[in-house]
């Protein structure tokens, strides 16, 4: 350095005078693009926690609900009335009936009709599933009390809750001192708890938020990604490999490329009226139906794997296609031996992160009728079926109170399931990951 | 993948014009006439006849983009997978013409094997590396049968002994000169007449060269051997003819000894003796 100065004093006096000069600056420039790099990484993860916690915090208390434990005698002359013990008589007795008793029972002091009916209403009308379940588990039952969790109303569970606030004035409030009053009553006497919401787990949709659950929406959307997985990948590699490996690079295949590329920006909509136009209206296919909703979601998804298919199979280095070439492989054997177990990770990290958001889509659903209000889980490919963001939307349109934390708790689960694909995404490149 | 095959009805074996020192052929293993190769507009190998002896070593030397490896490439039509690549003009082989449509590639590269400029082993185990050739092209009745092919075909490649406890380990997990060996021991397996060596020792040490030189050596016996190479010092210890190309003619084809040391065009002399190139 001091050389260089000595053979050039005035030339290398003024360089070094210039990069002192700039230096400075320069460093400058550095520290703020990390600076701002940083705060944008910052503002991004505080977003997601954000949304996390709010999500959360919001839905966590639909997985608990609250019942109310009532002394259910199981009279004869309600659910047997002839003796018989015939299955289609028992199925079709007055349950209602029974837990209605047992309530006004635990409150002799109600007479009018009107206190009545709102005493009964404090009870779900689930309550009538859950005693008939009981019979018809242990029909040993009838003729003897038993005490059985059934579970409440939603504007019970949403006090129990805190969602209604008791110090309003009771024109303001959904529920009158007198309700509040039976509530207290029931608490006190260990009549009222809150407990595992299996229902939400197990049940479809309802039009009562406590009897409403995920599980016809699970299934639906299970159902529905079956049908696109098992159309969508094996077209798609299928496609990505003869375009990358065997078609002639022409002006027609460049049409199909940019083609590819451009149906992969169409917004999702578009392609439930394509769906509707054809599937529903041409082919005659069931309205509302998983095999439809995978159909349409296949079109949607296709695109997403055929470019990650592409894009991973010419990263696989030319070396590897030399050597099978050069050893005299045909290029079929190139590609099943060689290439496509190499591009495969790639495929499948494409695969999923485009069957993620498959899952997660609703607009081209809405269109061919799967936002229909479902109750019975569907049984199969052609039974009228919901997918879970729909159901969230659904529920998200509601008026109860008590779907506000319903419509959370199915984001929860529908987040989970995408984590757990993208998961699976991450840990198939790195588990398959191969150097050359 | 667009390959058309242009092929010069007119002109016949005879009215060739070998190029200067072209010697009266003793076995000829294989015999180009007035091959020509384009890249797309790029006219990359100009007329270039030689013919390849059995049972020698023939290697290749030129300045880069000399078509060299371009030439050794219409040896087995490695060049069909290259898109916007034609070729014309004949390539014989035992009298076939290897671009006759009615032959197929893969049966040729069953017969011509190659080694590329850069170790590439399949990212399998060493086994599966070698026994890939026989598989495919079914030479193996049964299990054992390939293994005997995997072990003698290592043992001829000299790689025997360093690999015969990791069979099972990962052909990338070897050193560049043992991949490369591999490779060689790949190409083998499937017991091919020639050998195309496409700069085999270009991305390897002095050491591992030394080896593989020496294995070349080993394998004229039984293999005609078409070596491309950047060193002169390699061609000279290795091969027993050499051919000089430049800018994609054939200038000068003779015994190794007689180009190093007696060269008879101008240019061959200026390469040689580090004029240019």
């Amino acid at each position: 350095m001091s050389e260089m100065t000595m053979d050039t004093p005035k030339g290398g006096a003024r360089t070094r005078e210039r990069v002192a000069a700039g230096i400075a600056r320069r460093y400058r420039s550095e520290r703020r693009f990390r600076l701002f790099g940083l705060v944008a990484i910052v503002s991004a993860l505080a977003f997601m926690a954000l949304l996390f916690v709010s999500i959360v915090g919001k839905g966590y208390s639909a997985f608990v609900q609250t019942e109310i434990r009532l002394p259910i005698s199981f009279d004869v002359a309600v659910i047997d009335p002839q003796g018989l013990r015939d299955p289609d008589e028992m199925r079709a007795a007055n349950y209602g009936k029974l837990y209605r008793d047992a309530i006004h029972g635990l409150f002799p002091g109600v007479e009018s009709r009107s206190e009545r009916r709102l005493l009964n209403g404090l009870v779900s009308s689930g309550a009538t599933f859950e005693i008939r379940d009981a019979v018809f588990a242990a029909p040993d039952l009838i003729g003897k009390t038993r005490e059985i969790w059934v579970p409440a109303s939603d504007d019970v569970d949403m006090l129990i809750k805190g969602h209604i606030d008791r110090r309003l004035p009771e024109h303001e409030r959904r529920m009158s001192d007198k309700e509040i009053a039976w509530i207290d009553a029931l608490a006190a006497d260990h009549r009222i708890e809150t407990r595992l919401n299996w229902r939400f787990f197990s049940q479809g949709d309802s039009r009562e938020p406590e009897l409403s659950g995920i599980w016809g929406a699970v299934v639906g959307s299970f159902l529905t990604m079956l049908v696109t997985l098992a159309l969508s990948f094996p077209l798609g590699v299928a496609t990505a490999v003869y375009l990358e490996e065997f078609a002639p690079k022409n002006r027609f295949t460049d049409i199909i490329e940019v083609n590819i590329n451009n149906l992969a920006a169409i917004p999702s909509i578009v392609f439930g009226l394509l769906g509707l136009a054809v599937f529903l209206q041409f082919f005659g296919l069931p309205r509302s139906a998983p095999v439809v909703g995978g159909l349409v979601l296949t079109l949607m998804t296709l695109p997403t794997i055929i470019i990650a298919a592409r894009v991973s199979l010419k990263s696989v280095p030319p070396s590897i296609r030399e050597a099978a070439l050069g050893l005299g492989a045909s290029k079929m054997q190139m590609v099943t031996n060689d290439v496509l177990p190499l591009a495969m990770p790639g495929i499948l990290t494409g695969t999923i992160i485009g069957m993620g958001r498959a899952l997660g889509e609703t607009a081209p659903l809405l269109m061919i009728g799967m936002v229909a209000f479902i109750v019975d889980v569907p049984g199969g490919f052609s039974d009228p079926a919901t997918v879970l963001p729909v159901q969230i939307y659904i529920w998200a349109d509601s008026a109860e109170r008590a779907f506000v934390e319903r419509t959370s708790a199915a984001i929860i689960v529908l987040l989970s399931f995408l984590i757990i694909m993208n998961a699976a995404a991450v840990y198939l490149r790195s588990k398959f990951e191969r150097r050359w | 993948m667009e390959t058309a095959i242009l092929r010069d009805t007119m002109h016949t074996l005879s009215d060739t014009h070998a190029p200067e020192g072209e010697a009266a052929p003793m076995t000829a293993k294989i015999e180009a006439r007035q091959t020509n190769v384009h890249y797309g507009d790029k006219h990359a190998l100009k007329d270039v006849s030689l013919d390849i002896r059995e049972g020698e070593v023939t290697s290749f030397i030129g300045p880069s983009g000399c078509g060299k490896s371009t030439f050794l490439r219409c040896l087995n039509r490695m060049n069909d997978t290259i898109d916007g690549c034609r070729v014309s003009g004949t390539v014989m082989m035992d009298g076939e013409d290897i671009y006759d449509p009615k032959i197929d590639v893969v049966q040729l590269r069953a017969r011509v094997g190659m080694v590329f400029q850069k170790p590439n082993p399949f990212p399998k185990s060493i086994y599966d590396n070698i026994a890939y050739g026989p598989r495919i092209h079914g030479l193996a009745a049964n299990k054992d049968e390939l293994d005997e092919i995997v072990l003698t075909s290592l043992e001829k490649a000299g790689l025997l002994a360093e690999v015969k406890d990791r069979m099972e380990a990962p052909g990338t997990g070897l050193s560049g000169g043992q991949q490369q060996r591999l490779c060689i021991a790949r190409a083998i397996a499937v017991s091919p007449e020639v050998i195309l060596m496409d700069e085999p020792c270009s991305a390897l040490d002095p050491i591992a060269t030394a080896k593989i030189e020496e294995l070349i050596d080993e394998l004229r016996e039984n293999f005609t051997i078409v070596i491309v190479t950047h060193s002169m010092q390699q061609a000279a210890r290795v091969s027993q003819r050499t051919a000089f190309f430049h800018l994609g003619e054939l200038i000068e084809v003779g015994d190794t000894e007689q180009i190093f040391t007696n060269p008879k065009h101008k240019l061959t002399q200026g390469y040689i003796t580090g004029r240019f190139g």
